[in-house]
């Protein structure tokens, strides 16, 4: 168990290193979610919505996490695969998946950077003030959600394994998830037919969570529900990791890229 | 002159053609339909959500601005690219008109973003509450064409900085972005603070998306003609830009020997 937990943290910190110095990544973790902070301000300024500026603020922050950990944890495999880091990392004692989480947490966890600049964006540039409702909760939805979506990352990350293309799928899954889950526009306003959809995705209840400690409200129905999709996402990419890598092995695909 | 006309032709379809990701469907698809589908219907639930204008406002805003995924990101990876494939010393080491290089470059591009729009407006017919007169089609076709290439010619500025930056989606990403938020595509110009309005106007897709959305919506094609010209003369200004400087850091790089610096 220490084993674990001491490689998970290595290879977290080893990760966010890495993503820290990658100018691209932390561009767009931090320019792309103010763009939609400020656009969701004009446009619920425009539709005279004042009282969801710290929505649109919060949203913005957290679509930003969605956003850094699908490309991330996306990409996960084609990086390595383009660094030829791929097969020592699969040939290594450890089991793949113990490697690749703490990559795909580290993806999650930079995506702090979004949450932390719409907030201070929206208070500073906007003069929109941040009370939090209920700080506590607040403090424990945030590294909670983020653990949770390295989870979902790992899925994402193990079922592209076999995917050449990976990163044209990471492309498509951003805007859809963010409508599915509720992220900025409230899934009431969407079709019966995507509500189990979204039940089922982690970053509904994430974002729950986080936005009921913020703004108000019980978070602690969507934390109970984190808690049991992740470790369901957990037995899932499991399963999956370990599938592709022999699938892959079998074939010889390994480093195709 | 006959040379300029192949360079333009011949090599504009074999730059387009070495993008090899993009000749694949499993890339294709999720990228430059998939991604243009879940923007239009995010941003019309937006609005819905935000009460702010109707579907047509947000399906002609995105269908046109999709075009960017060609104008903006495909002029960037096809320029910028040229140096992460080891391929811009030799292709610079030759004779060949620099205007025609370039241009061609463009061509293919113009004609993948008015695939995407077309995409994005069927999508937005079929799924949303967006239909247009129909007597307006032709000349919406025209003016989205026309769009589409003012567009390209922002990419090809994209493209040229994408030769002095590391990484050329440093720029391209922001610049996508940016589009969504200050060309009208989704807030009206009037809704922004004055400079961020002005910056909107000066760049394209601007003008070409108030002048689709008015014949989307019945107006005649000779009540639009100003803000088309103006949209055509913004694509010129932008690709005359991008001229100067991919000249300007050509001379550059050669007197610096950092053409091929990453």
């Amino acid at each position: 168990m220490i084993r674990i937990l001491r490689l998970t943290w290595v290879g977290w910190l080893l990760n966010m290193k890495s993503l820290t110095r990658s100018g691209l990544f932390i561009f767009t973790s931090v320019i792309e979610p103010l763009i939609f902070a400020t656009l969701s301000y004009y446009l619920f300024k425009a539709g005279h919505r004042p009282g969801t500026l710290l929505y649109a603020s919060l949203s913005a922050g957290l679509m930003g996490i969605w956003t850094s950990t699908l490309f991330g944890s996306g990409g996960v495999i084609s990086w390595q695969r383009w660094q030829g880091t791929l097969e020592p990392t699969v040939a290594s004692p450890p089991p793949l998946m113990l490697v690749l989480f703490p990559l795909t947490l580290a993806t999650a966890s930079i995506g702090l950077y979004s949450l932390t600049a719409t907030l201070l964006w929206g208070r500073f540039v906007f003069g929109i003030p941040l009370h939090l409702a209920h700080p506590a909760t607040f403090a424990l939805s945030v590294p909670l959600m983020i653990v949770n979506l390295g989870a979902l990352g790992l899925v994402i990350g193990g079922g592209f394994i076999l995917y050449r293309n990976a990163n044209a799928l990471s492309n498509m899954l951003e805007f859809p998830v963010w409508l599915v889950t509720g992220a900025l526009v409230p899934l009431s306003l969407l079709p019966g037919w995507v509500h189990p959809l979204s039940w089922i995705l982690s970053p509904t209840w994430g974002f729950r969570a986080v936005r009921a400690a913020a703004i108000g409200g019980d978070a602690w129905p969507a934390l109970g529900m984190c808690v049991v999709l992740g470790v369901a996402y957990a037995f899932l990419a499991s399963y999956l990791v370990g599938l592709f890598e022999f699938r892959a092995r079998v074939r010889a695909t390994l480093s195709l890229t | 002159m006959i040379n300029a006309a192949r360079v333009f032709g011949i090599g504009g379809v074999i730059s387009y053609r070495a993008l090899f990701n993009w000749q694949s469907p499993t890339y294709y698809v999720p990228t430059m339909l998939g991604h243009p589908l879940f923007q239009i219907l995010f941003f019309a639930y937006l609005g819905r959500f935000s009460h702010v204008r109707n579907d047509a406002f947000f399906v002609v805003g995105n269908a046109v601005q999709v075009s960017a995924m060609a104008g903006v990101y495909g002029m960037a990876m096809t320029i910028g690219g040229e140096r992460w494939t080891a391929t811009l010393s030799p292709l610079l080491a030759t004779p060949a008109n620099r205007l025609a290089l370039f241009l061609g470059r463009a061509l293919p591009q113009i004609v993948n973003g008015f695939v995407v729009s077309a995409f994005g407006f069927v999508s937005g017919w079929a799924l949303l509450d967006f239909h247009p007169k129909p007597s307006g089609l032709p000349a919406l076709t025209l003016v989205v064409a026309l769009t589409c290439a003012s567009c390209t010619g922002f990419g090809l500025v994209v493209g040229a900085l994408g030769l002095r930056f590391r990484d050329v989606f440093t720029i391209s990403n922001p610049a996508y972005f940016l589009m969504l938020l200050v060309c009208g595509v989704n807030i009206p110009l009037s809704a922004l603070p004055g400079w961020l309005a002005a910056i909107g106007r000066a760049l394209p897709l601007t003008h070409g998306i108030e002048a689709a959305r008015k014949l989307a919506d019945g107006t005649a094609f000779a009540d639009v003609q100003g803000l088309v010209a103006t949209e055509v003369a913004i694509g010129l200004a932008w690709a005359f830009l991008a001229y100067v400087m991919l000249r300007f850091f050509e001379e550059e790089s050669r007197r610096r020997a950092t053409l091929e610096l990453l």
